[in-house]
């Protein structure tokens, strides 16, 4: 049944109810029926029985036996009546009826006065008396059930006739009505059957059937323009958005267009500097060779000069040779320094942990072997370490430290730190010296190639020392500043930035 | 003193006057041969092109690396590929002190590795001490005794 189609279930349930309300209403009808006329046939048969049992005291106070008998037969009118019969006061059969009465249907004695159905039939005891005298005897009567039955039978055939009847025309109907109910969920659904098959959201299902179904079609009709509008927004969605791809396409092919051209521009770029580093290198490289050649000659065939003409030079002709010799040479430190500094910038770096007090500590050690008629108070904090590049960071500290054992020199009591301090939250080193110092004005020309802040004849150098701690210091990703006055030392900080990148010095 | 040749391959005619100039102050009298290039050089070591090769060989080759036609580099290469040349000394005396230059000198099989300072004195100092060590103390297997 649960897969029958909906009109099917329909007829099927207005059927079973209706068969099942009448079935009901029969049986409770047939049921009343039943118990009145069993209780109507006893009421009959009593009535009955009290006019025989009047009729029948003369004919017992007078022993009259075929008064009896004739009042008995009057009993022939009633088919139904099975047997009847009168019992004297001695309880001895007085009359009976019918004339041919089998003995099994009398009892051999009256019972209990009263009407009762037993063994499918209707028996009663009537005593009779004259009113307020004593018994005389008992009026004995049994009726068979015919009646009851058929008029059950006729009921029941009535009934079936009936159950017949209105179950058909219940079917009849219910095939009519139940269109006004199936009628409208078919249309809706086969709506909707449209509208999956063929994706058109522009059908409409049919209204009737009910406020329910005409709701349950509204809102059909609802959802589908609901969906017929957002499809559609959908679609034109679809279109804006296979236009927007189209323009990101473009876009991209044109912004990939633009980065591969960057990307040449900067191979063009990688490729200038490698021919502009190498350019750098070699030129470094013939400077080393070719400058100072010519160095050599002038400071060579002067000393020859020197040499050879020694007796013919005057005292100023030597003087200048020996200045000539001397600017030679000097000239000659400057290629170097240049070399070195132009060297620490092309260097590949090669980060570690360096131990920056060992470095320290072997640097003034050596400085102390140097020049060991001085006497210089030397302070290295222990245990201070940094990631830098071992070889670099050595010449820096040695710049730094070499600086000040050079401007402590006129120093009576000469003192060197090397320590660190926190600034800005950053591990900073620092080198102090209580040497010749500086004035600040001139912080910024410190470290710049070959700037002097003292002539020749008080230190010596060539400008290129700071220079070089700088440019090591920048090329770890840190920096370098410097404080001090004239005449009360110099305070150089520098820190070293782990976390930056090499600065990408050529090889 | 070892009374044998010095080889200076020098192409600077003022490096060649002051070089031999120091030997000279430094009483070192060995015949110094110059060669201008290295071609020159590979001349005097291996003969001219095609021409037999001379009996002798230097004591001592001092080696310039900046040279024209032939580099020293390729010189000390060839002296070092060749069967009779292979344990001559070499000092490589030249003005640079790149350190791709030791390094590949070193490489190459040079023996030694001096930078020619800018001051006259100092160099003289270091041509003695050249033609001290080179002429006088070190032993050099016999050039004709092969291995």
């Amino acid at each position: 049944m649960h897969d029958w189609p909906i009109s099917r279930r329909l007829t099927g349930m207005l059927v079973l109810v209706s068969a099942l309300v009448l079935l009901l209403t029969s049986a409770v009808f047939a049921a009343y029926e039943y118990w009145s006329f069993r209780g109507s046939a006893r009421e009959r048969m009593a009535v009955r029985g009290q006019i025989l049992a009047l009729n029948a005291t003369a004919a017992l106070a007078f022993d009259d036996v075929p008064a009896a008998r004739e009042m008995l037969t009057a009993l022939r009118a009633d088919p139904n009546v099975l047997a009847a019969a009168l019992y004297d006061a001695r309880g001895e059969v007085f009359a009976s009826y019918p004339p041919a009465l089998e003995a099994s249907l009398l009892p051999a004695r009256p019972g209990e006065p009263g009407y009762r159905f037993e063994e499918g039939m209707l028996i009663g005891y009537e005593p009779v008396a004259v009113e307020g005298g004593t018994p005389l005897g008992t009026l004995y009567m049994a009726s068979d059930l015919d009646a009851l039955y058929d008029t059950f039978y006729l009921s029941g055939l009535i009934g079936l006739l009936v159950f017949a009847a209105s179950v058909s025309a219940a079917y009849g109907l219910s095939r009519v009505l139940q269109g006004s109910i199936s009628g409208p969920i078919l249309a809706l659904a086969q709506t909707a059957r449209a509208v999956s098959s063929a994706q058109d959201y522009s059908v409409r299902a049919p209204g009737g059937g009910g406020r329910e179904l005409n709701e349950l079609a509204g809102a059909f009709n609802h959802m589908l323009a609901r969906i017929d509008t957002q499809s559609r927004a959908l679609m034109a969605n679809e279109e804006q958005l296979r236009a927007h791809a189209t323009e990101l396409e473009r876009r991209v092919a044109e912004r990939t267009a633009e980065l591969e051209t960057a990307n040449e521009e900067l191979r063009r770029n990688a490729a200038e500097l490698t021919a502009a580093n190498g350019e750098l290198d070699a030129f470094a490289y013939s400077v080393s060779h070719d400058l100072r050649a010519p160095l050599r000659s002038i400071d060579g065939f002067s000393q020859i000069v020197l040499e050879d003409y020694v007796d013919e030079l005057a005292a100023d002709g030597k003087d200048a040779l020996q200045r000539v010799r001397a600017a030679s040479q000097r000239m000659g430190a400057l290629i170097d320094s240049l070399l070195r500094l132009s060297r620490i910038s092309r260097v590949p770096m090669n980060r570690e942990l360096v131990d920056l007090s060992a470095i320290a500590t072997d640097i003034t050690s050596e400085l102390r072997k140097a020049s060991p008629d001085r006497s210089v108070e030397l302070r290295i904090e222990p245990g201070l370490e940094a990631v830098a590049d071992r070889r670099l960071i050595e010449v820096a500290l040695d710049n730094l430290l070499r600086n000040s054992w050079k401007y402590t020199a006129k120093q009576p009591a000469p003192r060197i730190e090397f320590g660190s301090t926190q600034t800005n939250g950053v591990r900073t080193f620092v080198v102090r010296d209580n040497g010749a110092g500086f004035d600040m004005a001139y912080a910024d020309k410190l470290f710049a190639e070959f700037q002097r802040l003292h002539t020749q004849e008080e230190f010596e150098g060539t400008g290129v020392g700071l220079a070089t701690v700088r440019r090591i210091i920048r090329r770890h990703g840190g920096d370098v500043w410097a404080e001090g006055a004239v005449g009360e030392g110099a305070t150089f900080y520098f820190n070293l930035q782990t976390h930056t990148a090499d600065d990408g010095g050529g090889s | 003193m070892n009374n044998g040749k010095i080889l200076l391959v020098e192409d600077s005619p003022d490096d060649v006057a002051l070089t031999k100039r120091a030997f000279k102050s430094h009483n070192i009298t060995n015949e110094v041969i110059v060669a201008r290039d290295g071609a020159e050089a590979l001349e005097v070591l291996f003969g001219p092109k095609g021409g037999p090769a001379p009996r002798a060989l230097p004591a001592i080759v001092l080696l310039d690396l900046n040279l024209p036609k032939v580099s020293g580099m390729e010189v000390l290469q060839r002296i070092r590929a060749e069967e009779r040349t292979r344990f001559l000394p070499v000092v490589i005396l030249t003005s640079s002190t790149e350190q791709r230059d030791l390094v590949e000198s070193y490489k190459l099989g040079a023996n030694s590795y001096v930078r020619k300072p800018v001051d006259f004195v100092e160099f003289t100092h270091a041509a003695q001490q050249l033609g001290l060590y080179w002429l006088l103390l070190n032993q050099a297997p016999s050039a004709t005794d092969g291995v």
